[in-house]
């Protein structure tokens, strides 16, 4: 029996708050990268919407496209690790090797993407690192089916599964007033039955022009994380069907020669071309004085930015607010009174990542 | 729960029914198996994979950087060493005499690819760096830089923003 509990973090803090003062506003995406490494397509996402929103920048329609179905298929590789890792928890082995197969592929055409699985670097202030490879929307479309059908062998191991509902039903559980009262966001809270998702509560990009639902839990226990889980993974494939038929074509990146950098066709090709290269790399992205904060929605919960800027090229502050950290911050109310075994599991699915906890 | 699930016996015959059915498609379709034999088997890289960094060379077998600094000022990491020296013939572009990239600094995040103005660093060999025993066999110079080939996509001259690799 647990009576009670205190989480020790700290163990991978890297100060990314204070290294991303030093240089300019483009050498911080390659540390967002390592905050939630599951997903880090969605802090890059969520990093450089910040920064934008200093500028009045218009970024293409294929751009945002782009963005956002990075961020889904980013959901979806997050949302595998974390119900992938809590079975094997659990003790239930299968569902792992079923779900790190689904991501190893979602995981390849990522590679493709951008030249890299896990520290991706994939957006700029103002677009993207580059556009689809030629036939890649046709292999993620391609890939949407086996992932359905993914789902449902997973389905059918674990949900009605009697040890595993055992196992996590009434564990870890939590009142939507309590959650609510400690931060959450995310899957974890909408477990507790609050339909709060910012894509729908406050729409950025283009998610208010496309079909979800937000999928809710009763209890806010294990067993219910889980199925909302599940659940939001089907409607990110469902958001990624419908993004990829209506995928427009044309530029990816924002036209604005103080913030993105010229092709390299002007580069190699014209004297303007090189000048400003040479001005953007030199002195970096020069955002006006001021603060902003823009929140997105990650795959843990809500992942927020909050930038100073001085007005030079280097950001004067960035500070992050993590969706993990309420997250572990409510542990000692989730397990208490509970068994010891039931710590793996509640520790497990409410999916803490340390590099976003502990920055 | 109802009567089915809490005997529990229905929903393992399911399970068991769902892993038995992947062991006998993995068993006739043992090539499309997801594991390799690796090191023997190795999977090809993308066309995009950022891996080591070569410098690329002219016709006549010089380097086409002109040590301008912009990779080592783009480079979150500053891994980038460069020392310039007199262009050949003299009066013409600097040259780097010395380039050294900090392998265990670098984080491959293919900014200096980005900020490159004359195509002179890619990371297209589809390399990994291999293992060493001491720090200074991961500083690479100039020579360790030009030693291997773009063997992935053999001109991508835009990356960045082409799309078309």
């Amino acid at each position: 029996m647990i009576v009670s509990c205190l989480p020790e973090i700290g163990y991978l803090h890297r100060a990314f708050e204070k290294s991303s003062e030093k240089g300019s506003y483009t050498e911080v995406i390659p540390y967002t990268d390592r905050l939630n490494y599951c997903s880090a397509m969605m802090n890059n996402v969520g990093y450089c919407m910040a920064v934008e929103k200093f500028f009045d920048l218009t970024i293409p329609e294929r751009g945002i496209y782009v963005r956002m179905i990075v961020s889904e298929m980013s959901r979806i590789m997050d949302h595998l690790v974390c119900i992938g890792t809590n079975a094997v928890d659990l003790g239930a082995l299968t569902n792992f090797w079923y779900f790190f197969q689904a991501r190893e592929e979602l995981y390849d055409l990522i590679e493709s993407l951008c030249g890299a699985r896990l520290t991706t670097t994939y957006t700029r202030i103002g677009g993207v690192m580059a556009d689809l490879p030629e036939g890649w929307a046709g292999r993620l479309e391609a890939l949407l089916a086996k992932l359905y059908k993914v789902l449902e062998d997973v389905d059918g191991l674990l949900t009605k599964n009697r040890i595993f509902i055992d196992r996590t039903r009434g564990v870890g559980g939590i009142s939507a007033e309590d959650a609510i009262g400690y931060g959450f966001t995310g899957p974890c809270l909408r477990a507790c039955g609050v339909a709060h998702d910012l894509r729908k509560a406050n729409p950025y990009m283009f998610y208010d022009r496309f079909q979800f639902d937000v999928p809710t839990g009763e209890r806010g226990d294990v067993y219910d994380r889980y199925l909302v889980r599940m659940a939001e993974m089907r409607q990110s494939l469902r958001l990624l069907e419908q993004l990829l038929a209506t995928l427009p074509g044309g530029p990816v990146n924002a036209d604005n020669p103080l913030v993105v950098l010229p092709p390299k066709e002007k580069v190699y090709g014209s004297i303007e071309g090189l000048i400003s290269q040479f001005e953007l790399i030199i002195k970096g992205v020069q955002p006006p004085a001021g603060e902003v904060y823009v929140a997105t929605e990650a795959a843990n919960g809500e992942l927020g930015f909050y930038i100073v800027s001085d007005g030079t090229g280097r950001p004067y502050r960035v500070r992050v607010r993590p969706p993990c950290f309420p997250l572990m911050s409510s542990m000692p109310h989730l397990v208490k009174g509970q068994m010891l075994a039931d710590m793996v599991a509640t520790l497990g699915s409410i999916n803490i990542i340390a590099g976003e906890l502990d920055r | 729960m109802d009567f089915k699930e809490r005997i529990y016996l229905w929903e393992i015959v399911k399970g068991l029914w769902i892993t038995l059915r992947h062991l006998v498609y993995n068993l006739f379709h043992q090539r499309s198996m997801p594991t390799l034999h690796y090191p023997e088997e190795q999977r090809p890289m993308p066309a995009r994979y950022r891996g080591r960094h070569r410098l690329t060379q002219r016709d006549d077998g010089s380097l086409k950087c002109t040590a301008c600094m912009l990779c080592a000022t783009a480079c979150p990491a500053k891994c980038i060493y460069i020392e310039a020296q007199e262009g050949l013939p003299e009066g013409t572009e600097k040259r780097p005499q010395v380039y050294n990239i900090d392998m265990l600094k670098c984080v491959y995040c293919s900014l200096c690819v980005e900020a490159c103005p004359c195509d002179a660093i890619r990371m297209d060999t589809g390399l990994m760096p291999p293992p060493a025993d001491s720090r200074e066999k991961f500083i690479y110079r100039i020579e360790e830089l030009t030693k291997y080939p773009a063997i992935k996509h053999p001109n991508p001259p835009f990356l960045h923003r082409c799309g078309k690799l």
